[in-house]
């Protein structure tokens, strides 16, 4: 294979094609260490608290929250919208970066769409239960009933529910059916029973011949062409719920394209959380090089720069327009009660992804790693600033209010983390980690080296 | 065509094609063998058909069985149509000719009645709130002796023996009467029993103002005051649009002369002189704050100089010093001679006295003050109850029948009263609901809710108003005339006595030529008899009567903090304290729901380190917390009377707290406000109010202007709308409505901002009452709401209100984000909910700039299908309150939106009469529920195609605008400009 002499070497260790098949599928066929036994039962308590939340939600009705007759959409939204935005790095690297032929991508692609599968998952249980009467969540899809009832196509809500019904099929199969693959090779290595049934059904007859080869080649083309649009059209779609309305605060052109950067930006904030503390725990430095976390931190920079700046076109556009309430609003979000969320955001979104200009910062996973959970909290609080901040004081100071959500919100909060970490556990051990076919096709052996155990590049 | 063949069986097939015979073979169909009984397969058919069966029969909802059709159908009756029956509301202190709406058997809602010459249609919250209250959960069942069950006829032997064998006095104990037929039957009872005595007794007190007029004049009575008449009011402390003797007929007068028009730009002056911020002085041209121990200093003042400039005399005497400069007011009292009223809401006989002195040289008397038709209203004596008190603690009373009275509540001196209590030998309620008193009681004997009796009213000299049942009595209760006549030997029903006694006495008075049948029938419809008045009584006084009141003075010391206490507007004296509705309506100033608070000005609680929420002890016992007011007067505190009950219900119990032990009473008089001493007590307590923010951040909302200005322009302070009209212009076709188009238009000028529209609609839309913990979280449901802006300095601020309901956008914002479309526009202009089509996302809620959209964040009103997860703090959704809801509007369930509709039932209603009719819909036939209460007039209701119609002359106003124009929602409820009248100010 051609080596170009100036790029970094993707995969180290000088791995064989045998070492990267053993290396991947080892985690899922051993026994799980202490680590992931600990991890998923927490997982798995927050998941029941959740929903326990969820039931009391339901019974008592949407009164169990914080929400008042000014702020109609609090804790539930802002978490719904920071799910959605964290499930786009996955279809992004897997589908843009594919289309864009970034190898890179093949190392942290499965884990990132894995991600986005139970993100997106996430995100989807708040439109649900927010709404006050749950058990009618079906009105919200165009079906065809004896009394002529229609939805309405002019609500951005609406929108809503397909854009994401139909971003979360397509990251579905895309996610899937590169899997295929991998299942196939799990299947061939199954020791058990168990697993052999388990994993032939699931790799849906997997045989590697060429013609599987080729047509998984086209499916996986056909399919980054339909998913590439859709990381832009979701956030898009998210962002005219707000942008839409007539809220000074909501009611902006701009929210498009700094949605979907921010979408991207938090995303990649998300990868960086897990994957650097997956390849530790699964000792996949070799495969997860400090290569890779530098790529993705220079995303981070460019969304995150990119968001900075919508952030101040925001504050210029109130400005400029001359709007008083515009005016006000933006005045109310740096200094008003919730000022602390804007100062959280603008600290944790603008400035910190700033380090990363540093090549000793982007290279570093520690830092890396503290800095991505600072962008996870400061895109939580973004949306928290835009809904409730922009909801909280907006036209009649006689209606203005203020919003503390309740345990039952937070525990709904609690509950999609804990869902979400339980996907990601059961994921990474029962599927692999990290595409073993797509890597494969990017490693470059060299037979006279022996093989070094640990990656050199870390020492 | 050939055929080619390999076999025979090819040949035969190629033959079967040719002929078309493509699938020549029958179906396999297997015939069922055993065709005799029945096989497992048509068991298990059966079974799971039966199964299926009662699956959807048991769960498909059931009728009714409850429904019990009319065997003979009466009358007037038709299921499902209103009827009106006029009747009489009053409660010992306030009066008011009412409609009363039946439905199906059943009282659900109160309107004015517009042939009452005192409220003109209109009525307050407290009378609209009183449906309510006849479906109480703490209304006695029966008749109680000692706590016991018994029949009437044992309780009647009991109570006659009790009274016969008095050694000592028998008292009744009243609230105010003003049933000329219920004196009557008191003054029998009085008679059969030789030591017997009617007192009358008010929980708050006007007496002084009859011992003043008796004094001055002569006259024991509370003239008719016209305040249509005055060009300049001046009100020192009496809250007259709110509490004040007679609110409503007060309101509807004031805004006579403060509808400014083109055409007739005159507007009367109002100078309000108080100490708290009452909702009178909140809508005053000029407010001036003293502390309540100056008052009389500067009555004092105002006198000795009109009468120094009357030339009738002149007073010498030294006066005490007046904490205002009176001249200037003097001289615009003076001015404005015969068409200026001056009034005081002191109970206190020397301020009294020197008002009727003002007034007087003002020329007053007989042109904004009348004695032709006196007020039948506050006939209590103080003095009195301090002697039944006192001589209970003799031992001298034998008895006391407590008629509409709970001393063990409201009189100061509890204690004193408690202890004479003891000494009595029986004690007799007629309370028809459980209160503190009646609590004490050996014997209750209740008394029917005023919506189920019969009676009559005289609030007026000559003018008559008869109440009559609107429902059977719904539990075992007798009415308390019937009982008192009862225990003087007389066994008659109450209605024969009523009917009797105007046969006898009035029906001689009204001199009307129909026979008595007929009178009757026809009062009885009709509700009101006016008699032309008799006499034109002048009264006069001598200046040296009045140098003499000036000589005589004596003045309280000025105290370093002085507490106020005064009756709010939401619940009254406490009577009506278990009113849930009443209690959730916001207090009309503080916008502070379910408790009473000390108001303080925010310069005095800066200076003594308190804030809003700190509680406060004062004089060491009676803990309140503190509220920050804008316009209290520095160094006084202002508290409301009537809350903190310990019995009555759910409402009321341990709502606020009890102040009336702080009333002091002086030379026989009660006195409404003293010095005290107060401290912090270091707790903090959290008050529940509708509204948390106060200032209008300089925005366009309301907008006002003054006179002067407008005589100039009648656009004056609504500039900005037409540059708003020529900038708005869309890219959309504009929406037309071809029949009818709704729309509301709101006189800020008019609105007092009472909130008894805020009543008319949680009555008439069947609004649930969250209680004071959603309140706190900014969860009340009221579908209107009045908008409390204040502006200036915080220490005098001036006072903006303004009406919010759905201003039913033709662009509406909540519409078009709706995903399921369960809000929507109608031909007609109205923007509806769907109720069941809601799905409770909120959306419209967060995209209404008006934020009038409400969610049900609870089940309020047991409506849901899910058990046991009902909020409904105050048991209003037992069989007996649900009686009050309105069939026309649906009861809502959990997580459904909701909002003002515009009484879309009471459109529909008169749409289909003028179908019926085959008439055209007349402009103002349809009202709104809180159009149909207003005191002052303050809203139109009407068609916007219709070029005459009254909402279109309002629209053409110049004064019109459209509340947050700028950004093009179109709303259909339009506003007119607030109008001040600064001129002559100093």
């Amino acid at each position: 294979m051609y080596v170009s002499p100036v790029r970094e070497t993707l995969i180290t260790g000088n791995k064989t094609y045998k070492d990267v098949t053993n290396d991947i599928s080892n985690p899922v066929e051993g026994k799980p260490g202490k680590f992931w036994y600990l991890g998923i039962t927490i997982s798995v308590i927050a998941l029941f608290f959740g929903l326990f939340a969820t039931i009391i939600t339901i019974w008592y009705g949407i009164g169990t929250w914080g929400l008042n007759k000014t702020i109609g959409w609090g804790f539930s939204i802002t978490t719904f919208v920071w799910w959605i935005g964290i499930g786009h790095a996955g279809t992004f690297i897997s589908a843009i970066l594919l289309l864009f032929r970034q190898r890179w991508r093949t190392s942290i692609n499965r884990a990132a769409e894995a991600m986005t599968i139970f993100a997106v998952l996430c995100a989807s249980v708040f439109p649900l239960i927010h709404m006050g009467r749950i058990l009618l969540f079906f009105f919200m899809f165009p079906y065809p009933n004896t009394r002529h009832l229609w939805v309405n196509f002019n609500s951005p809500l609406l929108w809503d529910v397909f854009a994401i019904t139909t971003y979360f099929i397509v990251s579905l199969l895309f996610w899937y059916m590169g899997l295929l693959p991998d299942l196939g090779s799990l299947r061939d290595r199954a020791k058990t029973r168990m697993r052999k049934i388990s994993y032939r059904l699931l790799s849906f007859g997997w045989t590697g011949s060429m013609k599987h080869w080729q047509r998984h080649e086209i499916l996986s083309l056909m399919l980054a062409g339909l998913a590439a649009p859709l990381v832009l059209s979701v956030h898009s779609i998210v962002s005219f719920d707000f942008a839409t309305s007539v809220i000074p605060g909501w009611h902006t052109t701009i929210f498009p394209p700094y949605f979907v950067a921010g979408a991207i930006f938090s995303g990649f904030a998300m990868v960086q959380t897990l994957m650097i503390i997956t390849r530790k725990a699964l000792h996949l430095e070799n495969y997860i090089t400090l290569g890779h976390i530098s790529s993705m931190n220079k995303i981070i920079i460019l969304t995150g720069s990119i968001v900075g700046v919508a952030y101040l076109t925001e504050l210029f556009m109130a400005w400029y327009s001359g709007v008083e309430y515009e005016h006000y609003a933006f005045i109310n979000r740096a200094t008003g009660p919730y000022w602390f969320a804007y100062w959280i955001m603008m600290t944790c979104n603008v400035v910190s992804p700033q380090l990363f200009w540093f090549k000793k910062i982007r290279r570093n996973p520690m830092i890396t790693f503290v800095i991505s959970i600072f962008i996870n909290i400061g895109m939580w609080f973004e949306r928290f600033v835009i809904i409730v901040t922009s909801l909280h004081r907006d036209y009649l100071p006689s209606s203005w209010s203020i919003y503390k959500p309740t345990i039952i919100e937070i525990g709904l909060f609690i509950g999609t983390l804990g869902l979400f970490f339980t996907g990601y556990f059961l994921f990474i051990k029962f599927f692999p980690v990290i595409a073993i076919a797509e890597v494969k096709s990017i490693i470059i052996v060299d037979r006279s080296k022996k093989q070094v155990k640990n990656a050199d590049s870390e020492k | 065509m050939k055929i080619y063949w390999k076999g025979f069986e090819e040949l035969r097939e190629a033959n079967d094609k040719a002929t078309g015979n493509e699938f020549p073979h029958e179906l396999p169909i297997v015939l069922n063998k055993q065709s005799k009984g029945s096989s497992r397969r048509d068991f298990l058919k059966t079974f799971g058909f039966t199964i299926a069966g009662a699956t959807i029969a048991a769960s498909c909802e059931r009728p009714i069985t409850k429904a019990i059709p009319f065997l003979i159908k009466p009358e007037e009756i038709i299921p499902g149509k209103s009827n009106y029956y006029a009747s009489t509301f009053f409660d010992g202190e306030l009066h008011q000719s009412i409609l009363v709406k039946v439905r199906d058997g059943r009282p659900i809602k109160i309107e004015g009645n517009d042939l009452a010459p005192m409220s003109n249609g209109g009525t307050n919250g407290i009378v609209q709130g009183s449906v309510l209250e006849l479906y109480d959960n703490n209304r006695y069942r029966g008749p109680l002796s000692h706590g016991e069950e018994v029949s009437w006829e044992d309780l009647d032997k009991k109570i006659s023996e009790q009274m016969a064998g008095a050694d000592g006095k028998i008292v009744l104990l009243s609230g105010g009467i003003i049933s000329p037929t219920t004196n009557n039957s008191i003054k029998e009872f009085l008679s059969a029993y030789d030591n017997s005595e009617h007192i009358v007794y008010d929980p708050v007190s006007h007496n002084s103002i009859r011992e003043a007029n008796h004094q001055v004049f002569g006259l024991n009575s509370i003239p008719e005051y016209r305040f249509d008449k005055a060009e300049v009011i001046l009100s020192f402390g009496a809250d007259f649009l709110g509490t004040w003797i007679s609110p409503t007929e007060f309101s509807f007068q004031y805004i006579q002369n403060r509808k400014p028009t083109e055409d007739n730009p005159a507007m009367s002056r109002h100078i309000q002189i108080e100490s708290g911020m009452s909702m009178t002085g909140s809508n005053a041209d000029q407010r001036i704050t003293i502390k309540p121990s100056r008052e009389k200093a500067i009555l004092a003042n105002l006198l000795a100089f009109l009468i120094n400039e009357s030339e009738l005399d002149s007073f010498t005497g030294k006066l005490p010093e007046s904490p205002i400069d009176i001249k200037v007011l003097a001289e615009e009292l003076l001015n404005h001679k015969n068409k200026s009223l001056v009034i005081c809401g002191s109970n206190d006989t020397e301020s009294q006295m020197m008002v009727n002195g003002i007034n007087y040289l003002l020329g007053s008397y007989g042109n904004t003050i009348n004695f032709d038709r006196s007020l039948h209203s506050c006939q209590g004596v103080d003095s009195s109850i301090e002697n039944l008190v006192k001589e209970m603690n003799e031992g001298k009373v034998s008895g006391i029948i407590f008629y509409n009275s709970n001393p063990a509540y409201d009189y100061s001196d509890r204690d004193a009263f408690l202890k004479g209590f003891q000494n009595l030998d029986f004690s007799i309620s007629l309370s028809y609901t459980t209160d503190e008193t009646s609590k004490l009681c050996q014997f209750v004997c209740p008394d029917h809710h005023f919506l189920e009796s019969w009676n009559d009213a005289e609030p007026k000299d000559g003018l008559f108003s008869l109440c009559q049942p609107a429902i059977r009595n719904i539990f075992n209760t007798r009415q308390a005339q019937e009982s008192l006549l009862t225990w003087t030997g007389k066994d008659v029903a109450f209605d024969d006595y009523l009917k009797k006694f105007w046969e006898e006495n009035i029906y001689p008075l009204s001199g009307s030529d129909m026979d008595f049948r007929a009178f009757w029938n026809k009062y009885l419809h009709d509700g009101i008899l006016e008699i032309p008045a008799s006499s034109k009584l002048k009264p006069s006084i001598g200046s040296g009567q009045l140098l003499e009141i000036l000589g005589s003075l004596a003045l309280e010391k000025e105290g370093e903090t002085e507490l106020i206490l005064y009756t709010p507007v939401s619940v009254g004296t406490g009577k009506h304290a278990n009113n849930p509705w009443l209690q959730e309506n916001p207090d009309p100033v503080s916008k502070v729901v379910w408790d009473n608070y000390a108001a303080v000005s925010p310069k005095y609680a800066d200076e003594n380190g308190l804030n809003t929420g700190d509680v406060i002890k004062i004089n060491g016992k009676y803990e309140i917390p503190v509220l920050l007011q804008p316009g209290q007067m520095y160094g006084t505190i202002s508290v409301a009377l009537g809350y903190g009950r310990e019995e009555g219900g759910k409402a009321s119990i341990g709502t606020g707290r009890n102040f009336y032990p702080l009333v002091r009473t002086e030379k026989g008089q009660r006195k409404y406000f003293s010095t005290v001493e107060f401290e912090k007590t270091g707790k903090t307590y959290d008050l529940a109010s509708t509204q948390m923010h106060h200032s209008m951040e300089g925005r366009a909302l309301i907008r006002e202007t003054n006179l002067d200005e407008y005589k100039k322009d009648p656009a004056a302070g609504n500039e900005i709308h037409e540059e708003i009209e020529l900038r708005l212009d869309s890219l959309y076709e504009k929406h037309e409505f071809a029949g009818h188009h709704w729309g509301l238009s709101v006189d800020l000028s008019s609105c007092t901002g009472c909130n008894a529209c805020v009543v008319a609609c949680n009555a008439e839309n069947n609004v649930p009452v969250v209680g004071k913990e959603q309140v706190k979280l900014g969860r009340e449901m009221h579908w209107i709401r009045i908008d409390r802006y204040y502006s200036g300095d915080p220490e005098s601020p001036e006072v903006l209100r303004q009406p919010v309901m759905c201003q039913h956008c033709d662009n509406a914002p909540c519409e078009n984000v709706c995903p399921v479309a369960a809000t929507t526009r109608s031909s007609e202009g109205v923007n509806q909910m769907i109720y069941n089509r809601c799905v409770g996302t909120r959306y419209c809620n967060n995209n209404c700039p008006y934020k009038v959209r409400r969610f049900n964040w609870f089940d309020f009103n047991k409506a849901d299908s899910i058990p046991k997860n009902t909020v409904d703090p105050f048991d209003l959704t037992l069989d007996l309150p649900r009686m009050v809801l309105n069939p026309d509007v649906t009861v809502r369930a959990k997580g459904v939106m909701e909002k003002c509709t515009f009484c879309l039932q009471r459109v529909q209603e008169k749409k289909l009469n003028a179908k019926l009719e085959d008439r055209v819909l007349e402009d103002g036939e349809i009202k709104t529920a809180c159009q149909q209460v207003c005191p002052t007039q303050a809203l139109t209701f009407g068609d916007l195609n219709d070029e005459n119609s009254d909402l279109s002359k309002h629209v053409r106003n110049p004064r019109n605008y459209h509340l947050l124009e700028e950004i093009h929602t179109l709303p259909s409820v339009s506003y007119l400009t607030k109008i001040r009248n600064k001129s002559g100010e100093a």
